[in-house]
């Protein structure tokens, strides 16, 4: 399935919905609504997991960017993320410095 | 206005036959390795006598490379290759080189350009991304170095630096740590298993865990089929040869599959530390896994081998380290790969100490000599960005240089023990003579440390490391037991202090049992009842056994693999242990700086340690004597900076129950009861502050092999 990232932005919130695989060949899609999210002033930054099949270390990075682009003022939401994603976030200690929830009450 | 910075720009470049052009730009000769810089990856490597280089990019996993860019003449600075390559997809790449020059072994020249070679700065190393998956050994290039992003998110972490004198170590081993399926763990043998077991951790009451070898090796480095039994492969499954300094081991990740080892690694190191556990890691600069003559060529002596090795003078590898070849540590170049390794893990992955394999080794000359000042160590020992880490040597090596005592410490240098566990394992199966060199190794061996100005942290105390029988298997067998190993059981070591009590291996006798579990106690009441810093063996614990095997370096199963159903088989050990740590956590005289001086200095009316046999106050230290008996004095604690209670350890090493009459306390104190080997579980430890009085302040029947550890407040 190919992967897409498709960003909503209601009030404070900005939602980023993930398909698909999000590997090294398509990191850089996700990247781009990150970076345009960067620039905004959300309080919560959503991502929704919930059509992501498999997310490799380029994936990873750009987590790892996001947390640390938006630094401490955004809370960040990891939603309905699949078995095989969740499981990748825990090893890795992605986590921790996010907040996993079945859904994002909006 | 902010302008573009020039110099993040292209000025070359190259066209491959395939028609892909790709632009270049001279790069920057520090760092080594492959860093990613604006636009592009630098990369940057060393030669001494190459004539030129290129370098090899594959996609990941793929068997052939789909670009290969000569480092043109204008980039190259002294003996450095460097460029900058831009547009790189770094994620999915992975970089090889292949280094020209003269072959002639005879000279120590070893360059073969259809050969692709490892950067020995890799931080990222593929191609045995998950454990035990056979290679493909055809593949060109089989240890494949990758770009790494070091963007790991620390928060607030750094090193602990728990004072050396503070810790308890628990040596393990990664993969034999969780794999057992009675681990119960999501992802078996796995960094992120780790994680999940520091709970256990905690409860035992260790706050370090040092982890043997986990830089990337190859464990199927001279892989063969078991002789002695068909179905197994043998392994190099400890690890102690290493592929690359730079990298973590991808098949100890649960996410080596995804190229995830580093944050897997990292988020282990950040929850150890936020539970108050540091990380020592397990070093083996003495040689790497190209081995001898026959060996393959993976990356240095393609790249500069009479830099890299201490050759003969006829070209050959010395083997100093009995498996081949020998790191020429002293060498201007390779010090600093060392140096730029350790830097590198202490900065990047928090690592808060390091103990150095047959370090020994570091300490020789190109030729092998053993060096007065060697400047390696002197060079770890200065460095700023290492100067909180625990350096600790293993002060021998395969050569017949041991330098337990005499080790150059530069005032950082800590040592493996050797004599320690020599020492006490002879004690504890009663041989004559040693009370001498037992009451030493009890004060943190200032025979050995004093002298030079080392405290007692200097002696890293232990009975059993993974070299040898386990705790268990010492205190069950009278010679090792190697013959799975396929090598006729002539591996391994012939001198291991161990006595069976009464039988070889497993038994039902339920005597031979219970003396067997009094020793286990003995040995770990004497390691925490001692000054320096004790380390206990994962497993021992919970009597891990191997079967008498005292070197089970090839064996991916039972032999090595920690069994979690001995907790409940085993409690009464496990209970034991966790209690006796717990007291030395809890009682800052047992863990001084200092060494004791032997008289009362704070005006106590004790001295800091005074010593005792079955009379108070009379030490037997006659030949035929296996009595012996202490007292700490609480008030010089810490050198009398911090108070404690006092302690009176009372050790039985005789056949024969004892009579012991015990020293008098400052009035107003009455002993308490600690521990007793001899007295039957669970009354034979107390948790620490449970203590109950003892009944007769005075006087005490002790049983044969027993230790009586009293608590005077």
């Amino acid at each position: 399935m190919a992967f897409t990232a498709t960003l909503e932005q209601i009030d404070d919130v900005a939602k980023i919905t993930l398909s698909g695989e999000l590997d090294a060949s398509t990191a850089g899609i996700f990247k781009e609504e990150i970076e345009k999210v960067s620039t905004e002033n959300f309080k919560h930054l959503v991502l929704d997991m919930g059509d992501l099949e498999y997310m490799a270390s380029a994936g990873l990075r750009v987590l790892i960017f996001a947390k640390q682009k938006m630094g401490s003022y955004v809370d960040i939401y990891v939603i309905k993320a699949q078995e095989l994603v969740l499981d990748t976030l825990e090893k890795t200690g992605f986590d921790q410095s996010v907040i996993i929830q079945d859904d994002y009450p909006g | 206005m902010v302008i573009d910075r020039i110099d993040v720009h292209p000025t070359h470049t190259h066209t491959t036959p395939a028609g892909d052009t790709f632009k270049l730009r001279y790069g920057r000769p520090f760092p080594f390795g492959a860093t990613l810089v604006p636009a592009g990856v630098n990369f940057s490597i060393f030669s001494s006598h190459a004539t030129s280089c290129t370098l090899v990019l594959f996609k990941k996993h793929a068997p052939q490379p789909f670009a290969e860019i000569p480092f043109l003449n204008e980039f190259r600075i002294g003996n450095v290759f460097t460029m900058i390559v831009f547009d790189l997809d770094y994620e999915n790449i992975e970089y090889g080189y292949r280094m020209d020059g003269p072959f002639n072994p005879q000279e120590g020249f070893w360059f073969d350009a259809s050969k692709i070679v490892m950067d020995p700065y890799a931080k990222i190393i593929g191609g045995r991304d998950v454990w035990g998956v056979t290679p493909d050994w055809n593949d060109i290039y089989h240890h494949r170095a990758r770009i790494s992003i070091d963007d790991f998110d620390w928060e607030s972490d750094r090193p602990l630096e728990i004072p050396d004198e503070d810790l308890v170590v628990y040596e393990m081993h990664v993969r034999s740590f969780t794999r057992h399926a009675s681990s119960g763990v999501k992802h078996p043998g796995t960094y992120a298993a780790i994680r999940d077991k520091i709970p256990y951790l905690k409860e035992l009451g260790v706050n370090c865990v040092e982890l043997m070898p986990i830089y990337e090796f190859d464990e199927f480095e001279n892989s063969r089929p078991n002789p002695t039994n068909p179905d197994e492969t043998l392994l190099n499954y400890w690890g102690y040869s290493t592929v690359g300094f730079f990298a973590p081991k991808a098949g100890y990740a649960a996410t080596g599959k995804l190229g995830m080892q580093v944050d897997e690694l990292k988020t282990l190191i950040k929850e150890l530390h936020k539970n108050g556990i540091e990380v020592i890691l397990d070093v083996v600069f003495n040689h790497t896994a190209e081995g001898n003559e026959r060996g393959p060529t993976i990356s240095y002596r393609g790249i500069d081998n009479k830099t890299y090795y201490m050759l003969t003078p006829e070209g050959y590898y010395y083997n100093f380290s009995g498996t081949g070849n020998t790191l020429n540590c002293n060498n201007p170049i390779v010090r600093s790969m060392v140096l730029d390794c350790l830097r590198y893990w202490a900065s990047e992955y928090h690592i808060d100490g390091f103990r150095f394999d047959l370090a020994a080794i570091l300490s020789r000359d190109a030729w092998g000599a053993p060096l007065a000042n060697p400047p390696l160590l002197e060079t770890l020992a200065f460095d700023p960005i290492l100067a909180k880490c625990k350096l600790i040597a293993e002060a021998w090596d395969a050569g017949g240089l041991y330098q337990v005592g005499s080790f150059p410490a530069f005032g950082r240098w800590a040592e493996w023990n050797g004599k320690y566990r020599d020492g006490i394992r002879k004690f504890l199966k009663g041989e004559p003579g040693l009370l001498g060199d037992t009451a030493q190794r009890i004060q943190g061996s200032p025979d050995l440390y004093a002298w030079g100005g080392r405290g007692p942290a200097t002696s890293i105390n232990f009975i059993t490391c993974h070299d040898g029988l386990t705790l268990m298997d010492m205190v069950s067998y009278n010679g090792k037991h190697n013959e799975a190993n396929g090598e006729n059981n002539n591996d391994g070591n012939n001198d291991n202090d161990s006595w069976n009590c009464g039988w070889e291996g497993e038994t039902d006798d339920f005597g031979i049992n219970m003396l067997r579990r009094r020793q286990i106690k003995n040995a770990v009441s004497i390691l925490m009842m001692s000054q320096g810093v004790p380390m206990i063996l994962m497993g021992d614990e919970v009597g891990r056994t191997q079967y008498g095997n005292n070197n089970t370096y090839c064996h991916d199963n039972d032999l090595n693999w920690l069994n979690w159903e001995l907790i409940e088989k085993n409690a009464d050990l496990f209970k034991f242990f966790k209690h006796i740590i717990a007291f030395r956590n809890a009682h800052p005289v047992l863990r001084n700086r200092d060494h004791f001086r032997n008289h009362d200095y704070v005006g106590s009316g004790y001295a800091d340690i005074t010593w005792h046999g079955t009379q108070a106050w009379q030490a037997d230290w006659s030949e035929s004597s296996q009595v012996l008996a202490f007292m700490l004095c609480g008030k010089h604690a810490k050198g009398g900076t911090v108070e404690d209670n006092y302690i009176y350890v009372a050790i039985n090493m005789h056949w024969q129950s004892l009579g012991f009459s015990i020293p008098g306390l400052p009035s107003g104190m009455q002993w308490h009861v600690f521990a007793n080997t001899g007295a039957n579980y669970p009354e034979d430890s107390f948790e620490p502050g449970t203590e109950p009085v003892l009944a007769d302040q005075h006087n005490i029947l002790l049983g044969d092999r027993s230790i009586l550890i009293l608590v005077g407040k």
